[in-house]
């Protein structure tokens, strides 16, 4: 357990996994949809992957998540880490393998924030001075520079900065496998944004196996390279892509679920460089004017887009407003098309040209050079094309 | 009106009675302590014994320490039993108490982070959530100090062999000697006031992360 090589993940398999609770017993109505019950869950998690587990309030998600390191177990079924099934490890080994994050952090306040992200390596007997280096470690992975923070009680945190430790608390052995129960939940919007994204970084690099429980469709559909749908009485209503889930739901609970601005969501997945660019009807300012003309010919829209001498846009000019004669002249185009980074999102990029009087965006590369047009009927065209198994 | 020259001739046996005032104190908070202790944690668990635990406990409470005395003299004799006993009982109620809701405010992630973290059920206790429930603890036992210092003046009841300080006050309501009287009294007052002190520094110094905030927290960030 203790000198893993780097980025090793595990694989998890939910094999028909059912957790009944017994409402009758506690005078509840005893209906097979108890709140919080998993109905023959499978579920296979791949190495490295983050599955997002989403669904209404009871339908099993977080129930689920506790099953994987026995804070919960399971009435009937098996789930298996790496092949091996959990039930048959010792309870305390297993969980220290597991990361653990959860909505409240429950970050121990009488001890420090280095003392906190020590927290497993303590447990498993490590030596004083490697405890503390590891903690320091992790503390600057996570945007937290130890010096400034690791003799501070959790007290004296913001909420977001006790979600970084959290994160860093949950990675000090570097676990194989993490859970995650809604773990940016307790924050507000703009530093939720930020730690997802810290996290997503983080976990390119780390590569590590995430399950990770969310109520929030826009949050599953950001953090999941895989998504599970459930539903009341913990049924699994969908499993796949999250481009998967928003362009094909699987029933109308999963519809309903993901919202009807689903094709606006997926929109967000893909970005400019995903899509084919039109080439531009494209003059040099300053060029000949009856060269210009012969472009028109083949330019399906009567607009010719200027360009300077490094290709980069300066404006539309219509047809009729070509000179007879003489040469281009640039300062006479409109620029009022947006101009678009090939990470634009579809979504932002849609959005701007729906703003825009010239509903094509010109895509342009770093050094603002003209790589091709996008119109609004492109992106709506490609919202409507079949989906391209390695599209996400 | 304070005969100072008794005072002088009676100094060891007031350091005498004082010491032993202490003694007993500190033996009935130690052994009420353990035994609440272990009644505490039983009653955590299993809930539904609470109720009954702490009703017993109040009634304890309730009888009167005079009576209490005075009963176990048949059973006990004038040992030191006799005294201890009752001081024992009397802490009971507010130790229980004290350490049931210590140890259940622990905030819940806080001990859902624990067990999934891989703690074992006595390091999470241990670790975990009794030093967080000191802030309780303390507040218990500077109740029962306060308390059983009170109540160990009545133990002179039961003969001169004990009561601690209570020896003067019993002694000088029967010679009619307010010296006495005020002796017992105001130093069995100033061990409860020191004991108190004592427990206040004690808390302060065993859980400073209580004092972080205060201390050295940044200024709240207040988006205009």
């Amino acid at each position: 357990m203790v000198d893993q090589p780097p980025h090793r993940a595990s694989v998890v398999e939910f094999d028909h996994v059912t957790k009944r609770y017994d409402m009758a017993a506690k005078g509840g109505s005893g209906r097979p949809t108890t709140p919080g019950a998993v109905n023959d869950l499978r579920l296979l998690v791949p190495a490295g992957k983050i599955c997002v587990l989403v669904g209404p309030s009871g339908c099993g998600k977080t129930t689920s998540l506790k099953m994987v390191n026995r804070l919960i177990e399971p009435t009937s079924g098996r789930i298996l880490i790496d092949g091996v099934d959990a039930a048959t490890r010792d309870v305390t080994e297993l969980r220290r393998g597991i990361g653990y994050v959860i909505q409240h952090v429950g970050l121990f306040p009488h001890l420090t924030v280095g003392e906190n992200v020590a927290t497993v390596p303590r447990l498993l007997g490590w030596q004083k001075a490697r405890q503390s280096a590891r903690s320091d470690e992790l503390l600057d992975l996570v945007g937290l520079p130890a010096g400034a923070y690791r003799n501070r009680y959790p007290s004296q945190l913001s909420g977001g900065e006790r979600q970084r430790v959290g994160v860093a608390r949950a990675l000090a052995v570097d676990p194989p496998l993490m859970l995650m129960d809604e773990p940016f939940g307790a924050v507000d919007p703009i530093v939720r944004d930020r730690l997802q994204n810290e996290f997503l970084r983080l976990q390119g690099e780390l590569a590590k196996t995430i399950l990770f429980v969310t109520h929030d469709v826009d949050e599953a559909i950001k953090m999941g390279d895989l998504v599970a749908v459930l539903q009341d009485g913990g049924r699994l209503a969908q499993f796949g892509t999250p481009t998967e889930i928003l362009s094909s739901p699987a029933s109308d609970f999963v519809a309903r679920f993901v919202g009807v601005d689903r094709g606006l969501k997926r929109l967000s997945l893909a970005r400019v460089r995903d899509m084919p660019l039109r080439p531009a009807p494209m003059v040099r300012d300053g060029s000949p004017a009856a060269e210009a003309r012969s472009h028109l010919v083949d330019a399906a829209p009567p607009y010719l887009l200027v360009v300077d001498g490094r290709d980069r846009p300066i404006g539309w000019l219509a047809a009729p407003d070509l000179p007879p004669d003489g040469s281009i002249d640039g300062s006479r185009a409109v620029s009022a098309s947006p101009l678009l980074d090939p990470e634009t999102t579809l979504r932002d990029a849609l959005s701007m040209l729906l703003a825009a009087a010239v509903q094509a965006g010109i895509a342009v590369d770093r050094e603002g050079r003209v790589l091709g047009l996008v119109t609004a009927d492109d992106i709506g065209a490609r919202m409507r094309a079949p989906i391209d198994p390695d599209d996400r | 009106m304070i005969d100072w020259a008794w005072l002088a001739d009676h100094l060891d046996a007031i350091v005498l009675r004082t010491v032993q005032h202490v003694y007993l104190t500190a033996i009935a908070l130690t052994v009420g302590f353990a035994i609440s202790f272990v009644l505490a944690l039983w009653v955590v668990r299993r809930r539904m014994l609470y109720g009954p635990v702490i009703g017993v406990a109040g009634i304890l409470f309730t009888i009167p320490s005079l009576a209490l005395f005075a009963a176990l003299v048949p059973i006990t004799g004038l040992s030191v039993l006799t005294a201890v006993v009752p001081l024992v009982l009397y802490t009971l109620v507010i130790f229980i108490h004290n350490i049931v809701t210590g140890l259940e405010g622990v905030p819940a992630e806080v001990v859902e982070a624990a067990s999934g973290m891989g703690y074992s059920r006595g390091q999470r206790l241990w670790q975990v959530e009794l030093p967080l429930a000191i802030p309780l603890l303390v507040a218990g036992l500077r109740v029962a100090s306060v308390s059983t210092i009170g109540l160990v003046t009545i133990s002179a009841l039961i003969g001169d062999a004990y009561g601690g300080l209570g020896f003067f006050i019993t002694e000088g309501i029967r010679h009619s000697f307010p010296t006495e009287i005020y002796t017992g009294a105001i130093l069995s007052m100033a061990l409860a006031v020191v004991a108190d002190l004592i427990f206040v520094r004690l808390q302060r110094r065993i859980t400073p992360w209580s004092r972080a905030r205060a201390a050295g927290s940044p200024a709240p960030v207040t988006p205009r």
